[in-house]
């Protein structure tokens, strides 16, 4: 008679149970991104007013490249906090993801403009080698253009303190190579 | 209330029409091609559907990338490699056999495994029904089994 055998099944019950638990609270729209680690993906677009843009563009210190869209609600949601962040000194770009120019503008004008550079993306090709699938996401790049992070969802005061600003600050005080 | 069925057809009109695109291909290989990627790539946006049956935005973008790449003359690993990089792995419905995912593949065959070995020893281990007949019983049994009782 082995009884340590009838175990097994409550051990296996206890461990699914545990990981099921855990997953109730995770987030599946939350994806890793692929990019992570990997260079900014080069592109040769337009501003929002027309002068050609590359990759060059968002390089030389670290930034934070947020897409949007006046399509979107949650980009008015974060916007507030991107003007913030802005007036305090972060860089910011913004890539302006299938979105109609002369309402971008419009948005811009009307509600202050936190973006330094903003690269018009009307196709959304750019978004689409960035593996966006749902404005507004944020990535986070290094002075040399290399992706760092990525945030999917809007951009308030807790994700900026929890996730982007420690990450930011590690990256500014990084000594230049 | 006929108004109200009016709308809601007309709602359907619109949802049926969403979901209808136009592709050309050269020939019908490369239509069931298309196909099969469209139904093995996952849109990323309503996770729990693939490319062919969502009516999301990204999904639409992703299935017309798709054919680009196709008419472009990319193979279906091409392809899958193409949206991987910019989207990762959750994109495939059957993601690569690596690191990350060997539990995915292999935890149903362990599953079985190890149930199909408890059960195993479990049903040994039950002792047989220890039942002893007289030999009268015995009689009357085989007349049962006979179908010749007629008491």
């Amino acid at each position: 008679m082995n009884r340590r055998w009838l175990a097994v099944p409550l051990l296996l019950f206890v461990g699914m149970a545990a990981m099921l638990y855990r997953g109730l609270y995770l987030d599946p729209a939350e994806l890793p991104s692929a990019l992570i680690g990997k260079p900014f993906p080069a592109f040769a677009l337009t501003s929002l007013s027309g002068q050609p843009l590359g990759r060059e563009a968002l390089l030389g210190r670290p930034a934070l490249v947020n897409v949007w869209g006046t399509w979107c609600v949650a980009c008015r949601e974060e916007h507030p906090t991107l003007a913030r962040l802005a007036r305090q000194g972060v860089v910011i770009h913004g890539i302006n993801y299938k979105d109609d120019t002369a309402a971008a503008t419009q948005w811009l004008r009307t509600l202050h403009n936190p973006y330094q550079v903003n690269v018009s993306d009307p196709q959304g090709t750019l978004g689409l080698d960035l593996g966006v699938y749902g404005a507004p996401e944020t990535f986070l790049i290094d002075a040399q253009g290399v992706i760092r992070y990525k945030h999917v969802g809007i951009v308030d005061d807790h994700v900026w303190q929890r996730e982007l600003a420690p990450r930011y600050q590690a990256l500014v005080s990084e000594p230049a190579p | 209330m006929r108004a109200f069925w009016l709308v809601l057809a007309l709602m359907w009109a619109g949802m049926a029409q969403a979901a209808i695109e136009t592709y050309g291909f050269d020939n019908d290989v490369q239509r069931a091609r298309f196909a099969a990627l469209t139904r093995e790539l996952r849109c990323p946006k309503c996770q729990n559907q693939d490319l062919a049956d969502s009516n999301a935005p990204i999904a639409a973008d992703l299935r017309r990338e798709i054919h680009r790449l196709m008419v472009e003359g990319n193979s279906d690993e091409q392809v899958i490699t193409y949206l991987v990089d910019r989207y990762g792995e959750f994109v495939r419905y059957k993601p690569a056999f690596e690191a990350r995912t060997w539990v995915l593949w292999l935890g149903p065959g362990v599953f079985l495994l190890v149930g199909g070995v408890i059960g195993y020893r479990l049903l040994r281990r039950r002792s047989p029904l220890a039942v002893t007949l007289t030999d009268a019983e015995q009689a009357r049994l085989a007349h049962v089994l006979k179908g010749t009782e007629d008491d």
